[in-house]
């Protein structure tokens, strides 16, 4: 989960993209670039959007600060 | 069946007489309509603890006095039993007992009135120290993250706010991690284990972090009031969202976190966003970025059109000039050219390798050349001189 941007970074990215397509000092291939990552990052975010519901974990920490975590049913 | 009337014109419709249980029961509704829960504060006489846990006392001043009961609930929450003759706070709702007629106060928290005044001046001292550090100061509050991927959760793991939290949390956002930190959340624990709850948050990768509880009496919040849970809270990384009882209480934690919930559903409104809205931002963006690569391709098809049409004007601006000029070079050509010379009946000297010859000292005795007349060559030669 770390690894993969969160969606608020490819929300972030995404508006970064769009507004440097609706200027004009963009070439085209710069443009088609852009818009492939645009592309790819629309579809990620989305598959977070439709991901799957995570489980609720009870977490708990020892006194060396490891953790322990069971799930919880709600 | 017509009764005698003290008063009325006509007889009187059984029907509308009351039952006593009647006249209670109205009597009850319109106590408990319209009294709000009130603090009250008397001296407690007749005090009397059953085996089935509930208090029964009355509470007095100089001039009257109330019957109260307080149920065994409310009692496991209380510190103490009054002594006779102490002089207590009590907050609750008056209303009547019905089977007896009584008016009678039912009390949900009982306080002793020297340890109110004990806790308002610890909770002013907490307040102060919290101030002098800048931990109440609204330039540390941060701002909540959009779109967080793990929420913590300080809660106990039994209350109704866990269940409330996790439910609209959940209904808002499936795909959020919820990650509960249980503590207790009254009692003599609740302050290190809330305090140890809090740190245990730093641990883990959460985004956003909610501590709180569901409604309660104003004395089963106090560890929220609490210096060591306070701190702890101002500690935590991420942005806080305190949701403490219900939305009229107020303690010292929902000013030192960063946002203040009214409920924790409230809490969990806060920390993640409705899906259907981030769809709604999503689904802008992928609009958007088509509409701009589409603009910029049509912004781009258009300057190809414009130049190539410049382009074209261009070349034929050019072929045109070279036209012109061609034909005046042409023209001046012609007027100079020898042939128009010989047309007019001259002859043109030049020598065998095609040299014109101009000077008399050039036409040497015995010089072969050629004379150029206008429709050919004439042979010639130089006699002697």
């Amino acid at each position: 989960m770390a690894d993969t941007p969160s969606l608020a970074e490819e929300v972030r990215a995404l508006e970064e993209i769009v507004r440097r397509l609706e200027q004009e000092d963009v070439d085209l291939d710069a443009a088609l670039k852009l818009f492939e990552e645009g592309i790819a990052r629309l579809r990620r975010a989305r598959e977070t959007l439709a991901g799957a519901e995570q489980t609720v974990q009870s977490v708990l920490a020892d006194a060396s600060g490891a953790l322990r975590s069971t799930r919880v049913d709600i | 069946m017509t009764l005698p009337l003290p008063f009325g014109p006509a007889g009187l419709d059984p029907a509308e007489v009351w039952s006593v249980s009647d006249l209670n029961q109205a009597a009850r509704g319109l106590l408990e309509q319209n009294m709000p829960p009130v603090w009250v504060r008397g001296e407690v006489t007749s005090f009397k603890s059953y085996a089935s846990g509930h208090w029964y006392f009355t509470l007095q001043d100089g001039n009257a006095q109330v019957r109260c009961v307080m149920w065994r609930t409310w009692v496991q929450r209380a510190k103490s039993k009054p002594e006779e003759g102490a002089e207590v706070h009590i907050f609750g709702t008056p209303g009547l007992w019905e089977e007896k007629g009584e008016f009678r106060f039912t009390a949900t928290v009982l306080l002793r009135s020297d340890q109110l005044g004990q806790q308002q001046q610890q909770l002013d001292a907490t307040r102060a120290a919290l101030t002098r550090d800048g931990l109440l100061d609204p330039s540390r509050k941060r701002p909540l993250p959009r779109y967080p991927s793990t929420l913590a959760v300080v809660t106990s793991l039994e209350g109704a706010a866990l269940h409330d939290i996790v439910t609209v949390a959940r209904s808002r956002w499936p795909a959020v991690r919820i990650l509960v930190v249980g503590a207790r959340v009254q009692g003599g624990d609740a302050v290190p284990e809330l305090a140890r709850a809090l740190r245990t948050v730093n641990l883990l990768d959460a985004d956003v972090c909610i501590v709180g509880r569901g409604g309660g009496a104003r004395e089963d919040l106090s560890a929220f009031n609490e210096e060591k849970v306070c701190r702890a809270l101002a500690a935590v990384k991420v942005p806080t969202i305190s949701a403490v009882g219900h939305e009229s209480d107020i303690t010292l934690c929902d000013l030192v976190a960063d946002v203040r919930a009214a409920t924790p559903s409230n809490a969990a409104e806060l920390a993640v966003p409705d899906q259907r809205e981030v769809r709604g931002v999503v689904d802008g963006l992928a609009l958007r970025l088509a509409g701009g690569l589409t603009r910029r391709t049509r912004l781009l098809s258009e300057r190809l059109g414009r130049t190539a049409d410049r382009l074209e004007s261009g070349m034929e601006g050019v072929v045109r000039l070279h036209r012109h000029r061609l034909e005046r070079i042409g023209a001046q050509l012609d007027a100079l050219s020898p042939l128009r010379v010989l047309e007019r009946g001259f002859a043109v000297p030049m020598s065998q390798e095609g040299r014109v010859l101009r000077r008399r000292e050039e036409f040497t005795p015995g010089l072969r050349y050629r004379l150029s007349v206008r429709n050919g060559d004439v042979p010639s030669r130089v006699e002697d001189a």
